[in-house]
């Protein structure tokens, strides 16, 4: 890889208290790519995916050790503001989440209170131009000002993902985006996901092995040693990752021999 | 190699325990709600009841009927006036302000008051002024051969709107009331704002694993326990004593006379219920908060927001149905509490409404304990009809709690 990576981990340590919940992760996440993250239970996917825009922040006793670089910047380091982070590096949650509010307040309330200084009729086309890209504009554009909640599940996290683009991120991370959902869902979810990747880097975590394969272009395997600490075991590209693991614990995970 | 596990089912057993289970539970609900029926009984049978009342000139003598006494024509009012009133009397009544000018209530009013004189020799309760009618008509007789009986209803408009008298038949309980709405008005503004940012700040912002931090929620837990009564003698120290300038409304100058009592206003007895209620509504405002589901959060800060963006348009929102509900609660045990306004210095007699927070002031609460603390029986029928009344503004209360709660529920399925 010659292009410089969307964002790159050096050395990353995280520990919850004493528990060092994962160990040494060096990894680079190349602009524009759909990378998985895969690994057992407990092998410190999402805590991985939650250091990259500082969510972790946000658990009293967590602590992090190393760097992620984005735009040639370590984001941890002081003079970094975390708010202005994840408003660059957004986010998408395993369970759907959307506001307790209208759909159109779902998606025009992160642009709003980023500062967003336009009409009325600018902010409706950011709201628009986000639901179309997530491909929950032809459903919704008729309730737009009915409540988010009411909406199914999958139109729900689409509604997330919806939310998410609004503010006009580099990187989307997505914690298990489809696992609450039904497969038809699922499979919307990760058609989207391909769609998006012609403008974003998008980095997700998944349990589902079959979805890693089917739209990531790179693929990181995680596993835990005896103290349940997790660490980076392999990272290619995914094709190579399922067909040619290098490390036989790769091997035995995708094989479906352990994990 | 592995056991089979032998089972001894004995289901029967099992079974019964769950009866027993069934039954006791029931026998818990059982007893409280007895024990509630017990109590709303004990009020309503002294609420009501038939009374033996004597008069030193009899309505009908006089042509008039109590029922629509202000209704009477105002002539024939003045007239009664005229010819019962003694001469002396009616000189200082005109002197105060004419006859004439007075309105049609005042004069029916002095009409009871100066030339009937009801009064109540004794009274009877619901259940055995029901059953017993004959009986009660004919002891009557026998004991008080000039008396009259009649039923009474003592919770009546009257009743709810006539400030406070020592003749029975005219006490009211409208400065009680008007008092209780002051103190609750005051408590809220107090309690409210101050319980929901120091719940804010223990929930949303508190590092809960600093000792510090700890400290003041176990502080707040405990003081949510202290009896009321030693926040009275605190609000006595503070409010009516220390600060007695600022509750007594002299600090602000022009304040009406003979309204004032130095720091013994409403304001101080509101402001000891604000502290009182204070650890319950920061309690229970923390629960509020701490039901709204972390996601909740997460989404927002994950859009770049700052905390108190996340705070004020998503945590708050979603929590305030409960800090509502919560606080209500809390204010309906303000509007209950007694010994704090004891100790602080409510009035226990007065006929003139609260207008302003540096009156003097009573409330419903202290109003029943006054009355059942006198020694005429007809009294204990004023604070039960007292009772209902605060009965009743309690439910109202907690009626408004339980439609906010719904309200916030139908809300968030639409």
């Amino acid at each position: 890889m010659t292009e410089t990576p969307a964002v790159e981990l050096r050395n990353l340590n995280v520990y919850y208290g004493s528990f060092q919940a994962v160990r040494d992760v060096t990894l680079a996440f190349p602009k524009h790519k759909v990378t998985a993250i895969i690994g057992p239970s407990g092998c410190g996917k999402s805590t991985v995916l939650r250091s990259i825009n500082r969510m972790n922040d946000l658990i009293p006793n967590a602590r992090i050790e190393g760097e992620v670089i984005f735009e040639g910047k370590n984001i941890y380091d002081p003079d970094v503001d975390p708010v202005e982070v994840r408003r660059r590096i957004g986010m998408v949650f395993q369970k759907p989440n959307p506001f307790p509010k209208s759909i159109y307040e779902n998606v025009a309330w992160g642009v709003r209170i980023n500062g967003f200084r336009g009409t009325k009729s600018q902010l409706d086309d950011i709201v628009e131009e986000a639901l179309r890209a997530a491909a929950l504009w032809d459903e919704v554009k008729d309730k737009l000002h009915q409540n988010a909640l009411a909406l199914s599940g999958g139109q729900q996290q689409r509604l997330c993902i919806a939310r998410a683009i609004a503010v006009k991120p580099d990187i989307i991370l997505m914690d298990e985006p489809a696992s609450a959902l039904d497969p038809i869902a699922t499979l919307r979810i990760e058609d989207l996901m391909r769609d998006l990747v012609q403008n974003y880097t998008i980095i997700v975590v998944t349990h589902n092995m079959q979805q890693a394969a089917r739209v990531s272009d790179y693929t990181a395997f995680f596993s835990t040693d005896e103290s349940r600490t997790g660490f980076l075991v392999e990272f290619g590209p995914t094709a190579q990752i399922f067909t040619n693991p290098k490390d036989p614990r790769t091997e035995a995970y995708i094989t479906g021999r352990f994990g | 190699m592995s056991v089979r596990p032998r089972f001894d089912p004995n289901r029967a057993a099992r079974h019964r325990r769950a009866r027993i289970g069934m039954v006791v539970f029931q026998l818990a609900t059982l007893v409280g709600i007895v024990v509630l029926m017990a109590l709303l009984y004990n009020i309503i049978n002294n609420a009501f009841g038939l009374a033996a009342i004597e008069y030193r000139i009899y309505p009908a003598t006089l042509g008039l009927d109590l029922e629509t006494l202000p209704q009477t024509p105002r002539e024939r009012l003045l007239e009664i006036l005229e010819t019962h009133l003694s001469p002396g009397l009616r000189r200082s009544l005109e002197r105060t302000r004419p006859l004439t000018q007075r309105s049609n209530e005042e004069l029916a009013a002095l009409v009871l008051e100066r030339v009937l004189q009801p009064k109540v020799l004794d009274t009877w309760p619901l259940v055995p002024s029901l059953l017993h009618t004959q009986d009660i008509v004919a002891e009557v007789h026998a004991r008080f051969p000039q008396a009259e009986v009649r039923w009474v209803r003592w919770l009546n408009t009257r009743f709810l709107t006539r400030p406070q008298s020592s003749a029975p038949l005219r006490a009211g309980v409208r400065t009680a009331i008007l008092g209780s709405l002051w103190l609750v008005v005051i408590t809220a503004a107090t309690a409210l704002p101050l319980g929901v940012a120091a719940a804010i700040y223990l929930e949303e912002y508190a590092r809960k694993d600093r000792w510090y931090n700890r400290l003041i929620q176990v502080n707040i837990n405990n003081l949510a326990g202290v009896p009321s009564i030693i926040y009275g003698i605190l609000g006595l120290a503070i409010f009516v004593r220390a600060l007695e300038p600022l509750t007594s409304g002299a600090v602000f100058g022009a304040v009406a006379e003979g309204v004032t009592a130095n720091g013994r206003t409403v304001l101080s007895g509101g402001l000891t219920l604000g502290l009182l209620v204070l650890p319950i509504v920061i309690i229970n405002a923390q629960e509020a908060l701490r039901a709204v589901p972390n996601s909740l959060r997460e989404a927002a800060y994950a859009l770049g927001a700052t905390k108190w963006q996340v705070v004020w348009h998503h945590v708050l929102p979603e929590a305030l149905p409960g800090i509502m509900t919560g606080t209500i609660l809390a204010l309906s045990r303000a509007l209950g509490e007694t010994a704090p306004l004891v100790v602080v210095g409510a009035s226990t007699f007065i006929t003139f409404d609260p207008v302003h927070p540096f009156s003097k002031f009573t409330a419903l609460p202290i109003q029943i304990y006054q009355w059942t603390a006198r020694p005429q029986p007809v009294f204990r029928n004023l604070a039960a009809a007292a009772s209902l009344t605060l009965l009743l503004l309690l439910f109202l209360s907690n009626g408004i709690a339980v439609y906010i709660r719904h309200r916030a529920r139908q809300r968030r399925l639409v």
